[in-house]
């Protein structure tokens, strides 16, 4: 290429808009948001990158995309260039380009968006979107030469670890079946992230690619109970283990009249109204009875879209319930622009006391008590603290608890796997558990955090598991992480055979 | 009908009355894996919804689960009206649940009403196979209503019947049997029931003066089983406990039966409604119908729904 070089001064300044739905109309339906890029904004979008030789972008990918090589395709209208980029690192780049907090990752270190350049960064996630949306309507599958290995590996949890993790070993030449327990894989892509941010249509074309690799998945398995991760070692002959089951088990607060109808963690609300479309009850059954006026307890990206989930089954009032401040909100600040544009009122420095019943088993309002910001604390935020005598109430006919989740008890009852002291599973800096032949990765060993967070997660317990059944890998050809020795032999050098002792 | 080769075949129907149907459907896995006290989530077709069902029996060697259902709500009378030997539930997940401690009690009644009188069988048999003396005491609000008398005296040393009405056996509650064979059986040392919320309070309100442990299994309104939606919370002491990862049995003397009985009715309002139209629709539809073969489960048109 001859083009002269870019400077921070020649690219197109301004970050190319994304179409969005109008907010009034939106807050009504559950269509996209934002509705991408089309090629002209793409390559627009594209020529804003520097291609500089730091690349701090790919350092600030938890799965180290190559981006500035994926934008350079797109700037030459190599669209399935870019696609087979981004997917030599990342099979899913439909869903992380619409749910990857970019700020915080590659689009926060981007050199362009620097503060002393006073520009945006470069849209990274809307580009990626744009190439794997492409990739989705254009049919673009990228299924490499898989050479088999015979090996089996399994699978615990059809979520964003556990596809993640599927992908790697099946392109690694594996045999992967992937159990999960609901009656459709995707986990929290399907279940808890709504279709106005990510269609489910689009998890579904996603889990096809991985299905074009070979990946089997099979749902309605409650993997503990129907058979146990011991069991699948011992007896079903998987080579090695995956576990990434997500965190599970919703926080309450403790306060009264939580067990009041009306009252719900955002886990069912949002699988009620997703998963299982009680959004178009009657013509599904599972019902919902959606509140006319709507409090949701919490400030994270789960507490978002039990906000803005809310508004589109029809809330009237919608009010979001923290007792920080916005400065501390741990959501997306996107999300919060969103939903305050919809009309979602934000209540910040306030902390629930007590939901008052309305003396028919619902909800007639809540309790609250101004909170104000002491000293930092171990996370670092400033502490909330009480102001006395502070305490109103707003009425109210539903509230939903968006404050986190504890750890999902089931493979801590049915497996020898060690726990940690919160009841997550315990590993090492390679996702190794304490049973031989099992990883984990995701929100069942780190609480919870983000789809792309797990992703990275799968991905690195691919790389250990692959390291440890003796396979090659792309990533190490030579050897980097494959050092050291297994009984005296180097682990580059050692065989391919899987020995099966008893 | 091409559901032949499907999973989660029903392989057996029987009906028991106007309302209570017996479903055994073909899972070899869940048959070996299940225990005592452990239920399953079905969800009958692709727009249907999740509901929890105990397990009533499971044979290892046919490979097939066995559940009881009481026809009450849209779910559970479609299922009744659709639910045909040959074809196929669009889903089952199980067994979940915490299995039932068996532990060693040298005499146990096992108390079952209503729609309890089928998942406490497996813990009779267990106990039986223990080796515990076991008292069955089951009711029916009538004669009619009976089932698997045989299957308890199988398994029971001494079986206790009650109806309602008295068409048959005790006439009364089974609170009134419970307390016939705690009266007759200074021994019993571990009592356990299961039934509707009422009934169970009933046995653990009678055992409480007693000191005689009692165990309960609650059933409430679930999504997923799996501990992630939190909508089967219960309070147990004063502890809140997902009854899907934590129970399903629990100490019935620690049980907020209050609680649980307001919880099992915060969709009351959507499931009359869907009860309702579901019932105008079968009306529309029977003469219609007459003759020609019921419609298939997983291929019904919406506006069927």
């Amino acid at each position: 290429m001859a083009a002269k070089k870019k400077t921070i001064r020649t690219i197109p300044q301004e970050r190319t808009p994304c179409a969005e739905q109008d907010p009034m109309v939106r807050a009504r339906n559950f269509d996209e948001v934002a509705l991408g890029y089309g090629l002209a904004e793409a390559q627009r979008e594209a020529d804003r990158c520097l291609q500089c030789a730091d690349e701090p972008c790919v350092r600030g990918c938890p799965v180290g995309i190559d981006i500035p090589g994926f934008i350079r395709k797109i700037a030459e209208k190599h669209l399935h260039g870019a696609y087979d980029i981004i997917t030599d690192t990342n099979l899913l780049p439909s869903v992380c380009g619409r749910v990857c907090p970019q700020e915080n990752q590659c689009e926060g270190v981007c050199t362009v968006g620097q503060p002393d350049t006073k520009l945006e960064p470069v849209a990274i996630g809307r580009l990626e979107r744009f190439v794997g949306d492409t990739a989705i309507r254009e049919g673009w599958a990228n299924a490499p030469y898989i050479e088999p290995t015979g090996l089996k590996v399994g699978i615990v949890g059809a979520g964003p670890a556990g596809m993640a993790c599927a992908a790697d070993m099946a392109k690694a030449g594996c045999q992967v079946t992937v159990y999960e327990a609901f009656h459709e894989p995707g986990g929290v892509l399907k279940y808890g992230i709504p279709d106005f941010r990510l269609p489910n249509s689009i998890v579904d074309a996603e889990i096809r690619k991985l299905e074009q690799l070979g990946v089997r998945f099979e749902c309605n398995t409650l993997v503990g109970r129907l058979f146990t991760v011991e069991q699948m070692l011992r007896e079903m002959g998987f080579a090695a283990v995956f576990v990434g089951t997500g965190a599970g088990y919703p926080s309450f607060m403790g306060i009264p009249g939580e067990s009041l109808g009306g009252v719900f963690s955002a886990n069912e609300l949002l699988t009620r109204c997703n998963l299982m479309r009680a959004r178009d009850f009657p013509n599904y059954d599972t019902p919902l009875q959606p509140g006319r006026n709507v409090a949701v307890i919490g400030a994270g990206n789960t507490a978002m879209d039990a906000l803005r989930v809310s508004l589109r089954l029809g809330a009237e009032k919608v009010h979001c319930i923290y007792r920080r401040s916005r400065t501390e909100a741990p959501a997306r600040a996107e999300e919060i622009h969103h939903a305050g544009q919809e009309g979602v009122q934000f209540h910040w420095l306030t902390s629930p006391v007590e939901i008052l019943p309305d003396g028919a088993g619902g909800v007639r309002a809540l309790r609250c008590i101004k909170m104000e910001l002491g000293e930092p604390d171990a996370s670092g935020r400033r502490k909330p603290a009480v102001v006395a005598g502070s305490e109103f109430e707003f009425a109210c006919d539903s509230v939903v608890f968006a404050i986190g989740t504890h750890a999902n008890p089931i493979l801590g009852q049915t497996s020898k796997l060690a726990l940690d002291k919160r009841g997550y599973i315990a590993t090492d800096d390679d996702l190794r558990t304490s049973m031989v032949g099992v990883w984990a990765g995701g929100d069942i060993v780190t609480g919870a955090a983000t789809v792309i967070q797990a992703m990275g997660a799968g991905r690195r317990a691919a790389r250990s598991m692959k390291a440890w059944l003796g396979l090659r890998d792309s990533d190490s050809v030579y050897g980097e992480s494959a050092s050291g020795t297994l009984f005296g032999i180097p682990r580059e050098e050692h065989g391919h055979a899987l020995l099966r002792l008893a | 009908m091409a559901s032949s080769d499907l999973p989660y075949r029903i392989v057996r129907r029987e009906d028991f009355s106007d309302v209570t149907y017996l479903l055994e459907f073909e899972h070899p896995m869940m048959a070996r894996a299940a225990r005592p006290g452990q239920f399953v989530i079905v969800m009958p077709d692709a727009h249907g919804e999740r509901i929890p069902l105990t397990i009533a029996d499971y044979d290892r060697e046919r490979g097939t689960v066995t559940l009881v259902i009481q026809a009450v709500g849209k779910t559970t009378q479609a299922m009744q009206r659709d639910c045909r030997v040959g074809r196929s539930l669009h889903a089952v997940v199980g067994p979940m649940g915490i299995p039932s401690h068996i532990g060693q009690p040298k005499c146990v009644v096992c108390v079952g009403g209503g729609l309890g009188v089928a998942p406490v069988f497996p813990q009779a048999r267990a106990y039986h196979e223990q080796g515990a003396k076991v008292i069955g005491v089951i009711g029916f609000r009538n004669r009619d209503l009976i089932f698997w008398q045989d299957k308890f005296a199988g398994v029971c040393d001494e079986l206790i019947v009650c109806t309602d009405d008295g068409s048959a056996g005790l006439k009364g509650r089974v609170t009134d049997g419970l307390q016939q064979a705690l009266q007759r059986h200074p021994e019993v040392d571990e009592v356990v029931a299961i039934g509707p919320p009422v009934m169970m309070k009933g046995c653990a309100e009678l055992t409480r003066p007693l000191g005689i442990k009692t165990m309960v299994s609650l059933n409430p309104v679930m999504v997923d089983g799996t501990g992630m939606c939190g909508g089967c919370r219960v309070k147990i002491g004063d502890q809140v406990r997902f009854a899907c990862v934590d129970g399903p049995d629990f100490d019935g003397h620690q049980v907020d039966f209050e609680d649980l009985m307001a919880r099992l009715v915060r969709f009351r309002r959507a499931e009359t409604e869907a009860l309702q139209r579901f019932q105008d629709s079968c009306r529309l539809r029977a003469p219609a119908e007459a003759g020609s073969a019921a419609p298939l489960l997983d291929d019904r048109p919406a506006a069927d729904v």
